[in-house]
């Protein structure tokens, strides 16, 4: 019966969840946002999104491999994650060079640099989208058009998003019932049928991936729950004051890049707060700063700037904002 | 709707595999091996000899020192002396070696099946009484009961909580207890309450044990003062403080014991111990065992005598396998991995649990992704990622500030961490440092 027994500390089971699981599960969430992409766009959808994510998993074995001389982790599959996200952040139409560039910055610098994943200051696909922007402002934001340029990839018909299309009209003074004739209808907003980045088009598909991760319980309702009703409040006050100069919310909510950012990239563990009221702050930060940006800021999308922005803030609400300890507040039932 | 703790907690697997079966009796042992430490405090003093004949239920070791607790023969038959034996807590500690010889019980115990009802002893005399007979908490804290029920001066306890939760999964003893001894339960508990003078019970349990509930709900429609808590099923809900705040919604202050809020939580087995102890004169010789796991064993529960050899148990359901094994005493999350089966079954043994294969493994640890998991299954507000770092890195008076010493222990960290960091080893290390540090301060 003597025989060696295994001995370590307790606990000695556990949860279902690993990194790689938690990765797949937002990745299998970004399927229905992908598809409706696809649909619209066709084969830019597709090409663009593979070259994202192969150039995204090569860089990250190479950096790892031969710069970093450590472990390989490309199995975790975090930086499928991020060259899927750098794909839904940029125009289906983009330049396969452009999209190798934004990878490697995206990997490279954002992610590597700090140390790789749980290291990173900034959402990595953030910051290789933002990179674009600046570098290669005109391919960057030249959207193909929905449905017409299925078939097409490098030469796609162009066009405005719904939120340029409103910045340029209410610069140039057009009243707001022209501006609101001269965009798609809400009921195309929400399903996806309008110009913009690859994964940001379709509220629908966005959503469905947010009810998987919810039931996955990859991710707390928290941060985009919060992000969208700031948002709805602070336009809501805006449009309240001033319809004929400011947007309705529910237009806000519905073009441009909200939803995607507060799902899929407010979310991103690594760069948000530790603590569920932490996330609320951060949440509140992301909608405010989005919301200045966009009406306020010479860019018509602000999404991305505001959540890199906040990711900054991140450390010093890890550092002030602690969760609530057993025993603090003294109640007697 | 069912109550429960509204802060952190996990749901694993229940595996309540061995949940119907009965307790067997097991075998008596060809000797016992009764370790002198079986409970929290000073181990006792052996009061017997090499070649002393003892019979069940003698006392053979007396607590020495205020935290500590009296020990009897479990056992009839010649004492072999004090030998050293590699007991549950992995390390070799004096054991008195008792060789069977018959079953011989002392003639004061009760050995009857009658139910002893009427409760004659005053509330002092129970808790002597409980102190003579050695009880101790049998959840797996092993605190002396006696002490837990002197309640200090300046404080009152109000009302009597009875842990009936069993929220380690595979365990299934306590379960076992309530549906096969209710009646004696009951009036252990009723004992109980008389020692500490309140006039309300509550035993919680979790609704995975239904059968216990509706059990115990008909048996204490005789007893206005005790009432049965369903709890919804959430780990660690076992936990004293958990579970005040989850029947009496209290929350018990840092630092901070249970009676400061009035409340004084008995587990199930130490309720039907105290029972025994005060309405039979049965000192705390023999407990139930529930054996599992998820191997070719069959799981069933025991009723063991204190100093059994759990390799005994391991036999009755089926040996061990020939893979990779870990035995862990105790539940899978808070229970101890054996390094021998020879060591013995104490006062504070609720399970074994066989655990083979990849099972008895840890996941392979990777780099922390912030995803704050543990922070949310922290069942007392703590941040695990954070003491895990400070304690890597030895900030005691960083550990300090953010609590560590709150720290429960229930592993809900560990086993929820995507990245499988044993978060709890490193937090473990870092509050047993934190609170020499707190003793050194004192002194």
């Amino acid at each position: 019966m003597e025989k060696q027994f295994i001995v370590a500390p307790s606990p000695h089971i556990h949860g279902e969840y690993s990194t790689q699981r938690i990765m797949l599960d937002v990745i299998i969430a970004m399927l229905p946002a992908w598809a409706v992409s696809i649909y619209f766009f066709g084969l830019g959808a597709v090409l663009t999104t593979l070259i994202a994510v192969v150039s995204c998993v090569t860089f990250e074995f190479l950096i790892q491999k031969y710069l970093i001389k450590g472990p390989v982790t490309i199995l975790n599959l975090s930086a499928v994650v991020t060259g899927m996200l750098l794909a839904f952040n940029v125009p289906t139409n983009i330049s396969p060079l452009i999209v190798v560039l934004g990878s490697l910055i995206a990997i490279g610098v954002a992610k590597m640099s700090f140390g790789g994943l749980g290291a990173n200051m900034f959402n990595p696909a953030l910051v290789g989208r933002v990179f674009l922007l600046i570098s290669f402002p005109v391919q960057m934001t030249s959207w193909p058009l929905p449905s017409l340029a299925r078939t097409e990839y490098l030469d796609a018909v162009t066009g405005a998003t719904p939120l340029g299309v409103v910045k340029e009209a209410l610069k140039a003074g057009k009243p707001i019932s022209e501006i609101y004739s001269s965009i798609p209808s809400y009921m195309d907003l929400f399903l996806g049928n309008m110009g913009g980045s690859l994964g940001e088009i379709s509220a629908l598909a966005l959503l469905l991936g947010f009810a998987y991760l919810l039931i996955r319980k990859v991710i707390t309702w928290h941060i985009p729950v919060t992000i969208v009703a700031t948002m709805i409040l602070f336009t809501g006050i805006l449009w309240g004051v001033n319809p004929q100069k400011y947007m309705d919310p529910l237009f806000h909510i519905l073009t441009g890049g909200v939803l995607l950012g507060a799902i899929f990239m407010a979310t991103d563990y690594v760069t948000s707060p530790m603590t569920l009221r932490g996330m609320i702050y951060y949440a509140v930060g992301i909608a405010l700063l989005t919301v200045i940006i966009r009406v306020w800021g010479a860019y018509p999308e602000g999404v991305s700037f505001a959540i890199l922005l906040m990711n900054a803030v991140t450390p010093l609400i890890n550092k002030y904002v602690k969760p609530n300890k057993f025993g603090e507040v003294v109640k007697h039932g | 709707m069912l109550r429960t703790f509204k802060l952190g907690g996990i749901h694993p697997p229940e595996n309540k595999l061995s949940a119907n079966k009965k307790v067997e009796t097991l075998a008596l042992p060809e000797i016992a091996y009764i370790p002198l430490a079986q409970h929290i405090g000073a181990p006792a003093t052996p009061i017997v000899v090499k070649g002393d004949f003892v019979k069940v239920g003698q006392l053979i070791a007396a607590a020495s020192g205020f935290v500590s607790a009296n020990i009897h023969a479990s056992v009839s038959g010649t004492v072999q002396g004090i030998e050293s034996i590699v007991d549950t807590s992995g390390y070799a500690r004096p054991s008195i070696a008792i060789k069977v010889e018959g079953d011989e019980w002392l003639d004061s115990i009760d050995c009857s099946n009658a139910l002893q009802e009427e409760i004659r002893l005053s509330a002092s005399e129970i808790i002597s009484r409980i102190a003579e007979m050695g009880v101790v908490g049998m959840g797996g804290a092993t605190f002396p009961t006696n002490i837990k029920l002197a309640v200090p001066t300046g404080k009152k306890a109000d009302v009597l909580i009875i842990n009936g939760v069993e929220c380690e999964p595979f365990l299934t003893a306590d379960d076992r207890v309530m549906l096969e001894r209710g009646e004696e339960l009951l009036v252990g508990i009723r004992v109980l309450m008389k020692s500490l003078n309140v006039s309300k019970a509550i035993i919680g349990i979790e609704n995975n044990k239904k059968e216990a509930i509706a059990h115990l709900s008909s048996l204490a429609k005789r007893y206005s003062e005790i009432s049965i808590q369903p709890l919804k099923v959430k780990y660690p809900q076992g936990g004293e403080k958990q579970l005040i705040k989850a029947t009496i919604n209290r929350e018990v202050p840092s630092g901070g014991l249970p009676i400061d809020v009035g409340a004084v939580v008995q587990n199930v087995g130490t309720a039907l111990a105290a029972y025994e102890a005060v309405q039979k004169s049965k000192p705390l010789i023999e407990r139930v065992v529930t054996v599992t796991g998820l191997t070719h064993i069959d799981p069933s529960n025991f009723r063991v005598r204190i100093g059994t050899p759990i390799s005994q148990l391991i036999e009755k359901v089926g040996g061990l396998p020939e893979c990779k094994v870990k035995v862990v005493s105790g539940g899978p999350m808070m229970g101890k991995a054996l390094s021998t089966a020879s060591s013995p079954v104490t006062k504070g043994t609720s399970g074994i649990l066989i655990m083979a294969d990849d099972l008895a493994l840890r996941p392979v640890k990777s780099e922390c992704i912030r995803c704050a998991k543990c922070v949310s299954v922290c069942p007392m507000g703590l941040q695990p990622f954070l003491l895990n770092k400070m304690s890597m890195r030895k900030m005691y008076p960083e550990l300090e500030a953010n609590r560590i010493t709150d720290c429960i222990e229930c592993g809900s960290c560990s086993y929820t961490c995507p990245a499988g960091i044993p978060l709890l080893d490193f937090i473990r290390n870092g509050k047993g440092n934190v609170m020499q540090i707190m003793r050194s301060r004192k002194k």
